[in-house]
């Protein structure tokens, strides 16, 4: 069962992700056309609750999305075992997790 | 019978197991002939001790496949004109399993992931009950005939490039007969096969290469009956009428 989620989960998420990645790219080439200052980037999120539900979403569904991948090259690709693959995409997860929230929290709050 | 010869074919075929070597032979070519005709023709004219397996020798029982010109084929029904590079012939065992003695290799572990993968029908009626009605037109139907034809020659297994470096994954055949039962109205354990068929070493560990489809010496497409497995893990098993 445990398999048949992880594979439904990184599916789903990546549904989640195509549009926010597209949307974000887009947002980059937009927020550069001018020169990219940390004022106008400021300027555009902070107090946003749309941005922050944005990239929080977006944060949450890589965090999902990204670590079930690695965990398939790690089993795929190396010697170690499926609990060291699963304990280090677990780990990988944390830290896009607390590291992407704390970067929407830095410019939205 | 040799008046029909036009010239000399070079064949390299492996001897041993595991360890072992190529020999060269060299047999008539001839206009019309197939591999397994030249692996026959090496048996008997010239090394009585070489081992292979065949049965039917037209396409019917899938016992003859090996590895030719670095490529799973019925030996039967590969024509050595279609296949030579440069006048030669290279034949080995199929690809990942074990080696039992020259071409011949031991097909256990395939097999036994035909039933890992819940591939065992479960009948849901005994012959007193009347006879099942299956709508032939009906998706699920339609979904099982295209992949029911599989011989279990495990030519697309050699082939998968998946089984190649994980030993645990169930390979194409396996999946592909669980498909075909997930779609069976007459099939008791479709959920049960279903959950075999996603668990570790199971549907989500292919990568849709698609040597399995593009070898299949039937033509049909492991790849598709894998990606409906994968499928269902979204939308569940298909659904089906029951039968009337």
């Amino acid at each position: 069962m445990m398999e048949r989620r992880f594979f439904l989960l990184q599916r789903l998420s990546a549904l989640v992700l195509a549009p926010l990645v597209l949307v974000h790219l887009i947002l980059i080439l937009y927020a550069v056309r001018n020169g990219l200052t940390a004022d106008e980037i400021l300027g555009r999120t902070q107090g946003s609750l749309a941005w922050a539900l944005f990239y929080g979403l977006f944060v949450v569904a890589a965090a999902v999305h990204a670590p079930l991948g690695l965990r398939n090259i790690l089993r795929e690709w190396t010697a170690l075992g499926d609990r060291a693959a699963a304990g280090l995409a677990a780990a990988f997860a944390l830290v896009l997790l607390l590291l992407g929230l704390r970067a929407v929290v830095a410019v939205v709050g | 019978m040799n008046s029909d010869h036009v010239g000399l074919l070079t064949v390299r075929v492996w001897r041993g197991r595991e360890e072992g070597r190529f020999e060269t032979y060299r047999v008539p070519a001839r206009a019309n002939q197939t591999v397994l005709d030249v692996v026959t023709e090496v048996q008997r004219s010239q090394e009585p001790a070489l081992a292979y397996r065949f049965a039917c020798r037209v396409g019917v029982c899938g016992s003859c496949a090996m590895t030719v010109n670095d490529r799973p084929r019925w030996t039967c029904r590969t024509h050595v004109a279609r296949v030579r590079e440069e006048g030669i012939l290279t034949i080995e065992p199929l690809r990942n399993m074990p080696r039992i003695k020259d071409l011949a290799c031991d097909l256990t572990p395939f097999f036994e992931k035909w039933q890992k993968a819940g591939g065992r029908h479960v009948a849901t009626a005994s012959r007193r009950d009347p006879l099942q009605k299956i709508d032939p037109r009906s998706k699920p139907r339609l979904a099982a005939s295209a992949a029911i034809e599989c011989i279990n020659c495990a030519v697309c297994y050699s082939a998968c490039d998946v089984v190649s470096w994980n030993a645990g994954y169930l390979g194409p055949a396996a999946l592909n007969r669980a498909w075909t039962l997930v779609n069976d109205a007459r099939h008791g354990a479709r959920h049960e096969t279903l959950d075999r068929a996603f668990a570790d070493g199971g549907c989500a560990s292919c990568h849709s290469q698609g040597n399995c489809t593009r070898h299949c010496p039937v033509e049909l497409s492991p790849s598709e009956s894998i990606a409906g497995l994968k499928r269902s893990a979204l939308f569940g098993a298909p659904k089906l009428r029951e039968p009337a």
